[in-house]
């Protein structure tokens, strides 16, 4: 995996350059000065109930429950993450005062959640303040007093324990900081015609997946929203590109798949899924259509849509009336709100098709929601299907019924078959 | 691989999957398993093509049962013998499996006498495995004592006869067989081994499947479903398919 | 021993009863937890469209079943004989698995006629009490009405998204539908599937003979849906690999493809699988129970505690779990003192295979419970005055007869079952064949019960349960009158072959497969001398008990027993919701 070398960059640039002058920018958090730091959380009571209302769909919008609530109680920490240093595992943000943060000031909240700067030091970028440093300071007076209405929970969590040395040095966070840590705020009008960019980079932090990043671990501006591989899926482009974005699809569409997992066309799975489970469903619909309008406003990849290939020699038509057409539909247009088509989706098309050959090889679930709370299952093929023929199949989706796209290489297959340790196509007497 | 985990790794930490939080098979579940892949026990199980035998390793088993299942389906213009389907292989690695282990099978004693008739079928305790073995031995043992040849060696007349005999009740191979069981055990079997899919070794080439047009492992006719009465001529496809 | 966390209710059996109780009674709030004996199992990770279509694993070695092995019974005909093993899989088409026998059902989902709810009344009404006490039968009414039910069956119908044509809208008779149903109170959530070859030619023959022929009400659906709990699922693709399958595509309706989807993700809900209940525990004052005790995958027991208890396992199973638990007295056949075990019946089938000369019926397409029927000869849609039997069979024809080691034996008579001529007879006719199955009601009889067998015993040494039955001469008579009208159908049709069969005109076994539908045991009634339930289908011996499953029909009818087993179980989850737990005590006074 490439990623391991962006924290080894990250240190090197530690070692280099920690105490070089261009620190404090990106610790300097002068401007949360406009928060209480006299009270702590566990202390705090609030009796403005629009507030906490608001701030509880900031946190909806900002996701915290998906990495905080994990079976030891609401927002009480204890995910655990494995990665080749060791085990990070997220702290517990009840208002207890003991484990979790119930003895911050508000000042302290504003600092670790824009700044990453916990009580116990640099936090880790597994908490995305990267685009949290956007959030306004009245989302975050907001998000503060929802915030103390939770239920204390004791829970004691040793975030970094499982990490070796050097990577439970905190403050190794400080150097990928120096660098790429923009602490500037947001820039335009957070609660009007800037609304969906607000969301979408804020709250949002939706480039953190669909941006691509640097040899070193930071978002390609340039490349903003146009689609990037996250631990085996691929994000995909999210702008005006009408081949493989957002160009060709409707702000309704859109709004459709973000608050409820599905236009009846594209269906998400995957980390998108629990985007949409945790967050994006709870969004009000003019937020929705706010982030759909700003999507398609983003300028677009230079990808374009190739000539459909000629798949009259293949086995493809036939693999697919086999092993697809039962869900997908005959015609590839999908099965109402359980099953994505394949007709007129964009998000089949991506030249970069990682996300097919994943769900291919390991099936996949379906965002289960409110409105749709069915979350079917794709079925894994990696027990049937060689990567040649997995290939075969998915050029025929991506080149059928009007779709055009480019070759799918087996290689992807074989590649990712190895990576995410899928097995093999069975053999006799297995 | 969940998107928490996705995230973290993005921002500088590369991760390699966390443990599911349901196992498909736990005792308490609560939400739904993580695991999408088809379940272990759900795969098939198919036979090893032109392997060794595994049950049936005595050569006069062999040539016994090889000689009976191609009476019972014998080459012609319309398609390969059994055997040449592939229906030993077949019949080998079933009774290599549960099948020939009687593993869904209630087997605790005692067996009464009244069982067979109760019931209108006959009842065993023993397994697919012994049944094969001791009426194999039977039907080779009743070719030597009333023709001084093996079974196999016969002539397809002489075959079809004592092959009729066990049909009908006519022939009783030994006391210890069930011999009209054993053939309907035999004619049952030679039939799964040339009209099931291939990855269980019969059916090869699919041509039990093309003699009479069934079209295999599909999932979706609604193509066809206002053709009514027309010939479709559909491909047969294999659960596995070779290609 | 261990002791789990107390529950509100405790559910024995994740089928479709089991299921639908628990999803009204966790949208009620209550704490549940089901215990399944079987693993979990589930559309894409266990049965996917690439898994299922294999005719050898699924429909011959019918490995989504329970084994006999695990879950097996003896049988015998009458008392006087010693009953015996069934080793081999027969009848009883157990659940392998967490969704029960709604897994791996084809899915005919029927609404039993109205007469079937008063069956004693209504047939000494029409034909005197000598016709209802003629000494062999055991009639009994079932202490609720069609009417009564409706409701339950509508909702039943919603969340499992039925395809059909309805013939009775509130007493409006629609053509298309079936003309003799009881009143329904609207048109069905999807419509009916297509028509294939061998409906097309029973349903002109059939009209040409004055009949109303209809197509079967399905769990096969005809288009994508979603039902009143808010789960879509898809369409049927006519695959045909439906009973004794899984479903891939999520068209054909179970616990896994209509409610686990919101019920799984309730934070109330708990499952514990591969978990045998092998007791139902009774308090010390009798009057109640208070939970169960089931042994884990690794044999170790425990006790679920719980202030209600449904036993919603497959009809021999509840049967059994309440002998083994000695609640409610067991049915003495002498005396017909008893309650526990009565009214075993079955389904008394016979009909016609045919061959129809130069047909193409593609018989590969098809689905589960996709056919045409008809009712004519049906309940008591017709005057049994001048007959010698009660009630009757619903006579159809099926479009899923494609399976081709299954229909290798399907040849006419004379055909060669071997050699050559085997193989021209079965390329000749595997396109030309089709049937008349006549779905034949089955009347309670005094001598048809279910006790604990005194000899055999499970793999945990409990005894298994004993089958006494057989055919009542009612059944027999009325098994040989609708064969004699199908074969009228059949030569009206233009079958060159035709092979009549009767079940019925042998003895009764559980070994021979005429279907696959048990009945009876802990019949449900107004009475309790008579019932184990009552109408709720609470416990009339400890009133926090529940039973729902085709244990409760104190008969059977001419219909596939599932959506009656649905209607039941809502209406009784409802009545613990609304009725039971503001006021917990019997609902009817015995």
């Amino acid at each position: 995996m490439a990623n391991w070398k962006w924290i080894a960059g990250g240190v090197v640039v530690v070692a280099a350059v920690a105490v070089g002058g261009w620190v404090w920018t990106t610790v300097d958090t002068s401007r949360n000065a406009g928060a209480d730091d006299q009270i702590a959380l566990a202390d705090f009571v609030s009796d403005d109930t629009d507030a906490i209302a608001r701030g509880e769909y900031v946190m909806r919008s900002a996701d915290c429950a998906a990495c905080h609530t994990q079976g030891q109680g609401d927002f009480a920490g204890g995910y655990e993450i494995g990665t080749p240093f060791g085990t990070l595992v997220s702290s517990n943000i009840t208002p207890d005062r003991d484990t979790g943060i119930g003895a911050m000031t508000e000042r302290d909240f504003f600092d670790a959640v824009r700044q990453g700067q916990g009580s116990k030091g640099m936090l880790y970028p597994a908490m995305p303040y990267t685009a949290y440093a956007k959030l306004t300071d009245q989302d975050m007076h907001d998000l503060w007093a929802y915030m103390s209405t939770l239920d204390p929970v004791s829970n004691a969590i040793d975030e970094n324990a499982g990490m070796g040395f050097p990577y439970n040095q905190r403050i190794a966070m400080l150097g990928w900081n120096m660098l790429f840590f923009d602490n500037s705020g947001f820039k335009g009008d957070a609660g009007g015609a800037d609304r969906g960019r607000y969301l979408v980079d804020a709250g949002g932090h939706c480039s953190s997946c669909h941006t691509p990043r640097n040899a070193l671990g930071a978002e390609i501006s340039d490349n903003y929203l146009q689609g990037a591989r996250v631990d085996g899926w691929y994000a995909p482009e999210i702008t005006s590109n009408p081949h493989q974005g957002l160009g060709q699809v409707s702000v309704d569409d859109i709004a459709a798949y973000l608050g409820t997992g599905t236009d009846g066309h594209a269906m998400a799975s995957g980390p998108m899924a629990d985007a949409v489970e945790h967050s994006l469903q709870y969004l009000r619909p003019d937020d929705l259509t706010a982030m759909a309008q700003y999507m398609k406003s983003v300028p677009g990849s230079g990808v374009t849509t190739p000539a459909p290939m000629d798949l009259t020699a293949t086995r493809g038509a036939l693999a697919y009336e086999v092993n697809c057409a039962a869900c997908h539909g005959v015609s590839g247009e999908g099965m109402g709100l359980l099953v994505p088509a394949f007709a007129d989706n964009h998000a089949v098309l991506s030249d970069d098709a990682t996300n097919l050959a994943r769900v291919m090889l390991l099936g996949a679930r379906a965002a289960h929601t409110q409105a749709a709370p069915t979350g079917g299952g794709m079925p894994s093929f990696a027990w049937k299907m060689d990567d040649a023929q997995i290939a075969d199949v998915l050029d025929y989706i991506r080149n059928s019924w009007g779709n055009a796209a480019r070759p799918v290489d087996p290689a992807l297959v074989t590649q990712m078959r190895s990576s995410l340790d899928a097995r093999n196509k069975i053999t006799a007497g297995e | 691989m969940n998107r928490r985990e996705a995230l973290k790794s993005l921002s500088a930490l590369a991760a390699v999957g966390a443990a599911a939080t349901t196992r498909a098979s736990a005792t308490e579940m609560t939400g739904y398993p993580t695991d999408m892949t088809v379940a272990k026990d759900m795969l098939p199980r198919p036979a090893i093509a032109g392997g060794a035998r595994q049950v049936l390793t005595d050569d006069t088993a062999e040539r016994t049962i090889s000689a009976v299942f191609d009476r019972l389906i014998p080459g012609d213009e319309l398609g390969p013998s059994a055997t040449e389907a592939g229906c030993v292989d077949f019949l080998d690695a079933q009774l290599a499996d549960r099948f020939g282990a009687g593993a869904s099978l209630y087997r605790e004693g005692p067996k009464r006498a009244n069982e067979d008739d109760l019931m209108q079928t006959p009842q065993f305790i023993a397994t697919p495995r012994e049944r094969y073995a001791t009426g194999l031995r039977a039907l080779e043992a009743y070719a030597q004592a009333r023709d001084g040849a093996s079974f196999a060696d016969l002539q397809p007349n002489r075959q079809d006869e004592i092959l009729r005999g066990m049909e009908d009740g006519s022939v009783q191979l030994d006391d210890a067989v069930n011999t009209k069981a054993f053939f309907e055990l035999m004619l049952q079997n030679v039939r799964e081994g040339y009209f099931s899919d291939p990855i269980y070794g019969g059916n090869r080439d699919m041509a039990g499947w093309k003699l009479i047009g069934f079209p295999g492992a599909r999932y979706d006719f609604r193509l066809y479903t206002d053709r009514l009465g027309e010939a479709l001529d559909l491909e047969p496809v294999s659960l596995i398919p070779r290609d | 021993m261990a002791t789990n966390q107390k529950a509100d209710v405790v559910i024995v059996g994740l089928g479709w009863a089991g299921s639908l109780m628990a999803e009204e009674l966790t949208r009620a709030g209550l704490n549940v937890v089901a215990i399944d004996r079987g693993p979990w199992m589930d559309t894409s990770t266990h049965t996917p469209p690439a898994v299922d279509p294999d005719e050898l694993r699924w429909a011959i070695r019918k490995e989504l079943f329970s084994p006999p092995k695990d879950n097996t019974l003896t049988f015998r005909n009458t008392t006087d004989q010693v009953a015996v093993p069934q080793r081999d899989f027969g009848i009883f088409e157990l659940g392998g698995g967490v969704g029960g026998a709604g897994f791996h059902w084809a899915g005919m989902a029927w609404r039993f006629d109205p007469y079937d709810f008063e069956i004693r009344s209504r047939t000494i009404e029409r034909y005197g009490i000598e016709r209802a006490d003629d000494g062999e039968l055991q009639l009994q009414d079932w202490g609720i009405t069609y009417d009564e039910l409706e409701p339950f069956y509508d909702r039943f119908e919603r969340i499992a998204g039925i395809s059909g044509k309805a013939g009775n809208i509130q007493g409006k008779i629609n053509a298309g539908g079936n003309p003799f149903e009881g009143p329904r109170s609207r048109e069905y959530p999807t419509p009916a599937l297509k028509t294939l070859r061998s409906m097309e030619v029973f349903n002109d023959a059939t009209t040409r003979m004055g009949y109303h022929p209809f197509t079967i009400p399905v769990a096969n659906l005809s288009q994508p849906y979603v039902n009143p709990l808010g789960v879509s699922m898809g369409a049927c693709s006519y695959c045909g690999f439906c009973l004794g399958f899984g479903c891939g595509n999520y068209s054909k309706s179970s616990p896994q493809a209509c409610i686990f989807p919101v019920l799984m993700r309730r934070k109330n809900f708990r499952l514990l699988t591969e978990s045998c209940v092998i007791r139902v525990n009774k308090a010390e004052d009798g009057e109640t129970v208070t939970g169960v005790t089931y042994v884990d995958a690794q044999g170790q027991e425990h006790v679920q505690e719980a202030d209600i208890v449904c036993v919603t396992a497959f009809q021999v199973d509840s049967t059994r779990l309440l002998l083994l638990s000695e609640i409610g007295q067991p049915y003495d056949p002498r005396t017909q003192e008893g309650s526990v075990g009565r009214n075993f019946t079955f389904q008394t089938v016979s009909g016609v295979d045919m061959w129809i000369e130069g047909e193409q019926m593609n018989p590969f397409i098809g689905a589960g419970g996709l056919g045409s029927q008809i009712d004519d000869y049906n309940a008591d849609n017709f005057d049994h005055s001048d007959l010698d039997f009660l009630h009757g069979a619903g006579m159809l024809t099926l479009a899923r007869d494609g399976l081709p080691i299954s229909k290798a034996g399907k040849l006419p008579e004379g055909t060669p079952r071997w050699g050559a001529g085997f193989k021209q007879a079965y390329k000749d006719h595997y396109q030309t064949y089709t049937t008349i199955f006549n779905q034949g009601s089955s009347m309670p009889i005094k001598q048809g019960y279910l006790d604990l067998d005194p000899t055999y015993t499970d793999k945990f040494g409990q005894p298994l349960l004993r089958v006494t039955y057989d055919y009542s001469q009612s059944d027999r008579n009325m098994a040989k009158f609708t064969m004699d009208r199908a074969v009228e159908i059949a030569q009206e049709m233009g079958a060159q072959h035709i092979t009549p069969f009767n079940f019925a005109d042998k003895p009764f076994t559980t070994a021979v497969i005429a279907s696959d539908h048990v009945i009876g045991g802990t019949p449900m009634g107004a009475d309790s001398r008579t019932s184990v339930v009552n109408p709720w289908l609470q416990s009339w011996d400890c009133h926090n008990l529940f039973v729902c499953s085709a244990s409760v029909f104190p008969m059977n009818s001419g219909y596939n027993p599932t959506g009656t087993v649905g209607a039941l179980a809502i209406r009784a989850a409802q009545a613990i919701v609304e009725k039971y737990v503001p006021n917990p005590g019997p609902l009817v006074e015995a």
